[in-house]
């Protein structure tokens, strides 16, 4: 019932590009599963999770504070974060997220 | 809940500008791009119908979406350019054989002449060579020199009448930032110039360059990767291996740090820097010709000549910092004193 709707795991499409999915091992796209929690998954917490599970190496350029480091965009679901909340975004099952490194040659 | 496009008040928004804070739909957002790229060429009187234009593409998003836009535009508004493409091949393993596949395949996608130079066939060195025997200090300078030289070369194999890069905002506003940083006032004042090389400029003779502009001068990096990306354009995206410690590694983190507090930033920059004013009495370098290769220089000899030389005599470090005296010294084949050579042989890893 509804106690179980919050609690459900969520399934995520990630995909990094740009660059970015160097820092996990080269694989661009990751089909991922958030464990159940009482609260709604967000966006500031997925980074969290991102950075402990699936980056390989040099945290520092994908993650600078509590959010992506300057230069990193992030689509949820084909749309720009800026116009979605950004870090307080609630994820849904089924969403897709791309992050895009900007920070190399043209 | 969605945002609505506040440019047709009816589709989804899928990007919020950063020049303007407006949410936009794809195609909104497309045309927004492409118009306001159409109106910097009008403004700026970027080209001229009938001209043969080379388009410096190295596979990266920059250049595959300025071939793709030039493309569009040159159809849409009837410009009557003929375009092609241009790429330099800087000898860099694993980095440079990969993105020129990419432009390879821009060739096919947007059926254009294409014609590619390489460092070795003109220098006789590729840039693994020269990071052999330079490090990875200062190597940048070696590849900026020379890549600006490729291009004029490969754009007159080509017969072009004008060279077009795709140096966006972010780039220009970096540029600004460094050159402040370095007291580099002669390059400050012409880093901001749309064209370069062409009317009010010359007074050189035949080491005369081919007039350059940039397009995508006031394009922010941000809708750059997301045209090409909702476009689905196909680029190529890594560092390339021997920039770890560029100096403008550090000017982008910072105008990164920026644009995230206040968008405009990068814009203002280069108002900033356009707007600059040198005071009376500041010494600045007179353009003349390289005594020996011709090519435009405000030396004696053209910064690629002096480090040219300096690589074939096992001296990395000419070219790196100030050696005015030296430069006579190797015009006129006089050898160097052991202390002179010394000071210049020194490379740190």
């Amino acid at each position: 019932g509804y106690r179980a709707n919050m609690a459900a795991p969520i399934d995520l499409h990630l995909e990094f590009g740009g660059g970015a999915e160097l820092l996990f091992g080269g694989v661009k796209d990751h089909q991922v599963q958030l464990p159940n929690q009482a609260e709604p998954w967000d966006i500031r917490q997925l980074l969290v999770w991102i950075k402990r599970n699936l980056l390989k190496e040099r945290p520092e350029l994908f993650i600078q504070g509590d959010t992506v480091r300057p230069g990193i965009l992030v689509l949820i679901n084909d749309a720009d974060w800026e116009l979605m909340g950004e870090l307080d975004y609630q994820l849904q099952d089924k969403d897709n997220l791309v992050f895009i490194s900007t920070l190399h040659g043209g | 809940m969605p945002v609505v496009c506040s440019g047709c008040e009816g589709r989804p928004a899928v990007l919020k500008r950063p020049k303007t804070g407006h949410s936009l739909c794809r195609a909104c957002f497309f045309w927004a791009f492409e118009e306001e790229v159409h109106q910097t060429v009008l403004s700026a009187r970027l080209f001229r119908p009938g001209e043969r234009v080379g388009i410096g593409a190295s596979g990266g998003k920059d250049s595959t979406v300025l071939a793709h836009v030039m493309k569009v535009l040159n159809e849409r508004y009837s410009y009557g350019l003929e375009l092609v493409l241009l790429s330099v091949d800087e000898g860099i393993t694993g980095y440079r054989d990969d993105s020129l596949e990419t432009v390879r395949r821009n060739q096919q996608q947007y059926s254009l002449p294409l014609e590619v130079v390489s460092y070795q066939q003109l220098y006789g060195w590729t840039m693994d060579d020269i990071v052999r025997q330079v490090g990875w200090k200062n190597n940048c300078t070696f590849c900026g020199v020379f890549r600006r030289q490729a291009l004029d070369r490969g754009a007159m194999m080509l017969k072009v009448d004008k060279i077009c890069t795709g140096h966006n905002a972010d780039d220009v506003a970096e540029t600004v930032l460094m050159n402040v940083l370095r007291g580099d006032i002669a390059r400050l004042r012409r880093c901001t110039a749309i064209m370069t090389g062409g009317g009010g400029e010359e007074g050189v003779g035949d080491g005369g360059v081919i007039p350059r502009c940039k397009p995508l001068k006031y394009a922010y990096e941000k809708e750059i990767v997301l045209y090409a990306y909702f476009n689905k354009l196909d680029y190529f995206s890594t560092e390339c291996i021997y920039s770890p410690n560029a100096y403008r590694g550090h000017a982008r983190a910072f105008l990164k740090d920026l644009e995230a507090v206040r968008p405009s930033s990068i814009v203002d920059v280069i108002h900033s820097g356009e707007n600059l004013c040198v005071g009376v009495g500041v010494r600045m370098p007179v353009q003349g010709n390289c005594t020996r290769c011709g090519y435009i220089s405000s030396q004696k000899l053209c910064k690629a000549c002096v480090l040219l030389e300096g690589l074939n005599r096992g001296l990395p470090k000419l070219g790196i910092g100030k050696h005015q005296r030296l430069h006579d010294k190797i015009l006129a084949q006089e050898p160097l004193s052991e202390k002179e050579e010394r000071k210049l042989r020194a490379v740190d890893f």
